[in-house]
């Protein structure tokens, strides 16, 4: 019941925004953000309701970001000033948030978002006022828009690396299972195009509502089809009830290959490491990278919010977003979004993942897809790093 | 679909209706003995969960020598914390609202969204991690290919328990029958010399603890973070309405016929249309039996 009420609310609200985004005039934002020796950037993610689960911390790293920026002489002399925003798991709150940013804050750039849905809410918002956004989670790919820099993986930059590697190294047979939404089907629908390209087979694919929490069914059905690999594209709250209703039922990483593609050392917290230990992950970034830019990041973030929080591929994703947006700002001598995304082609960053750079036109970075084992602490043992891969938004299957 | 097979979703049949009739036992009291809609059941079972969290914070620290059983000192106390914050909340909130039903509905939902905030802020925005104790990891190998869970096991006992005992408490103590009699005859039984208030308040939150028991076990099967509830609410409403809101008995036939359903729709569908169907049957039943499978004749003045 509690649904019906809010999809009500959303329903309803989501038409007001709706129809208040179409009269809006185009603003001038030539100056956008600069003032007299600061400039004005906004955080929008979701610091209440469900989602709060996975962006708060995203919001951590990239205040970290902007706080050493500031240390470090702020961008072209200005001092960068965070107006942060709270989306409120909310999508029509995202989209409103983001024009009072653009339009009342006139920030340079927005650093949010996490889930496509948000994302997908506020993309019109930052096309019709001129906006830039920053987005820094893995996802789904499908989409480019002029006012939107992807800092994260799209889809083929995990899944193809990851199924190649999978086929190559552990077997041929495949039992997909993922939650019910955007993400886990673009993937799997990817992952099952590499599949039949390499000869390899399918013995199961099932999906299940976003929160599920009983997987005893679908274990059953896994240990009838007996696969070489679980490819696991469950996601959050949802992954806690998979691995320990797995390892209750004796399927672990000893005995069986599983590969998660949405689980980073972020999840594993709350998952618990001995029920995730030995399974592989593949993601952009592991806090375990051993490279002097991520030893720096590692530990400022532990200096400065305490020395039990870990990193994981979404925060570094937050966090070379503003270093990012910086200097393409300095390179473009400017604040002015058309001038910051120009600069931003091919713009190349030492970040804690090692070094990556933009796309020269589609506005996603070249990265690499990392695949390791998790440990006993919680953390990945790096097995295979792929060189960097061309960000290809639009995959033809 | 071998034999293994088939015993082993059999057991997935049954512990799922264990995890259903451990969800629903409270809300069916709360719900149907008293007739509030309780929104913020599902958070009263994350509050359990909580509970057991930090009852194993504490063994780990002071008695790791006890480990092996914070997890039984863990649901003692769910009981009895979300049984005081269940009497606080009738107290506090509830008895101004019995005659308005919709009022209580707003509310509740209202304290859930707070108390899941309240977790968010103060305990942790992520999912905290819930040990499981040694000797409820791992499975019991009956034969080769049949293999259960320790930890469905546990819920499995722990169900029986439980309804046994509301049931010995309902129908066998003096509470229980004047819950009974309240719950039948108000005025009647304000006549008779019972307190009704107190009764109400006893009620409620025993209601309420029944949730704790269940939030603290299913740290074994799930996650535990600010929004644990929300996965448990919908089911547990389903089960209850499903079953008739007036029965106690209904609300476990309830969750036998969803468990085996969920069961065996899950294992010959993908999960999403196995949701799709059982909801899709349940909204046939109540179709054509407005108050539920089991709904009990009662005559309303």
């Amino acid at each position: 019941m509690s649904n019906f009420n809010r999809r009500q609310f959303i329903k309803t609200s989501s038409a007001i925004a709706a129809a208040s985004a179409l009269p809006f005039p185009m603003i001038n934002i030539r100056t956008a953000g600069a003032q007299a020796n600061t400039v004005k950037v906004g955080i929008l993610h979701s610091l209440t309701g469900t989602i709060a689960i996975a962006e708060k911390s995203v919001v951590d790293a990239e205040q970290l970001a902007i706080e050493e920026l500031n240390k470090a002489g702020g961008v072209s002399g200005h001092k960068i000033e965070a107006v942060v925003e709270d989306g409120a798991s909310d999508w029509p709150t995202f989209a409103e948030k983001a024009r009072k940013l653009i339009e009342k804050d006139k920030v340079a750039a927005v650093f949010g978002c996490y889930t496509s849905a948000s994302r997908k809410a506020v993309l019109p918002v930052f096309e019709k006022s001129k906006g830039l956004l920053y987005y820094p989670t893995y996802y789904e790919g499908l989409e480019q828009s002029p006012n939107i820099m992807y800092t994260a993986q799209e889809a083929s930059q995990s899944v193809i690396a990851a199924m190649d590697w999978l086929m190559k190294n552990k077997g041929k047979t495949f039992y997909m299972i993922g939650s019910d939404y955007i993400w886990p089907r673009t993937t799997i629908k990817i992952a099952k195009a590499v599949l039949a390209k390499g000869g390899g087979k399918l013995v199961g694919e099932d999906y299940y509502p976003l929160g599920h929490i009983e997987f005893s069914s679908a274990i059953n059905k896994i240990k009838g089809a007996k696969p070489d690999v679980i490819l696991n594209c469950v996601v959050g709250g949802s992954n806690v009830a998979f691995f320990k209703q797995l390892t209750a039922a004796g399927i672990t990483g000893k005995n069986q290959t599983v590969l998660s593609l949405a689980v980073s050392e972020e999840e594993v917290s709350g998952i618990g490491a001995d029920n995730t230990v030995d399974t592989l992950t593949c993601m952009g970034y592991f806090q375990s990278l051993k490279n002097p830019a991520n030893e720096k990041f590692v530990k400022s973030f532990k200096a400065k919010y305490g020395a039990n929080r870990g990193v994981g591929d979404t925060l570094e994703c937050g966090y070379i977003s503003v270093h990012l947006w910086k200097m393409a700002a300095e390179k473009a001598k400017s604040f002015d979004v058309e001038k910051v995304v120009a600069a931003s082609s091919n713009l190349e960053i030492d970040a804690p993942e090692g070094k990556v750079k933009f796309h020269a036109a589609n506005h996603h970075l070249w990265k690499h897809a990392r695949i390791g084992t998790f440990q006993p602490d919680g953390q990945v043992n790096m097995i295979y790093e792929s060189p960097l891969i061309e960000p290809n938004p639009f995959p033809k299957l | 679909m071998n034999l293994d097979m088939m015993a082993m979703q059999a057991f997935t049949g049954l512990s799922i209706f264990t995890i259903l009739t451990l969800m629903a036992l409270g809300l069916a009291i709360v719900f149907g003995l008293m007739g509030v809609i309780n929104m913020a059941h599902g958070e009263l079972m994350a509050m359990g969960a909580y509970t057991t969290y930090f009852t194993s914070l504490f063994f780990a620290k002071f008695l790791p020598g006890l480990f092996g059983i914070y997890f039984l000192v863990g649901i003692v106390l769910a009981f009895f914390v979300t049984f005081a914050f269940g009497w606080i909340l009738e107290r506090g909130l509830i008895r101004f609202l019995y005659k308005r039903p919709l009022d209580t509905m707003l509310a509740t939902w209202g304290l859930s969204l707070i108390l899941q905030q309240l977790y968010r802020q103060f305990i942790n925005a992520k999912e905290v991690e819930v040990t499981t104790v040694s000797w409820l990891k791992g499975a019991w190998q009956v034969t080769e290919g049949v293999s259960l869970p320790l930890s469905r096991l546990f819920i499995i006992g722990l169900a029986v328990v439980t309804a046994i005992a509301v049931y010995m408490f309902l129908y066998r103590t003096r509470w229980g029958l004047r819950i009974r009699a309240v719950t039948q005859n108000r005025p009647m039984a304000g006549a008779a010399g019972i307190n009704t208030e107190r009764v109400d308040a006893f009620t409620f939150a025993l209601g309420c603890g029944l949730a704790g028991i269940a939030g603290s076990s299913f740290t074994m099967l799930a996650s535990t973070g600010p929004t644990t509830g929300q996965a448990y609410i919908v089911d547990t409403f389903i089960v209850v309405v499903f079953g008739g809101v007036e029965s106690l008995l209904g609300t476990i036939a309830s969750a036998f016929m969803i468990g085996q359903m969920q069961s065996w729709f899950e294992y010959s569908m993908s999960g999403s249309m196995a949701r799709a169907s059982i909801l899709l049957l349940v909204i046939v039943v109540l179709y054509f039996r407005p108050n539920g499978l089991f709904a009990t004749k009662v005559r309303r003045a």
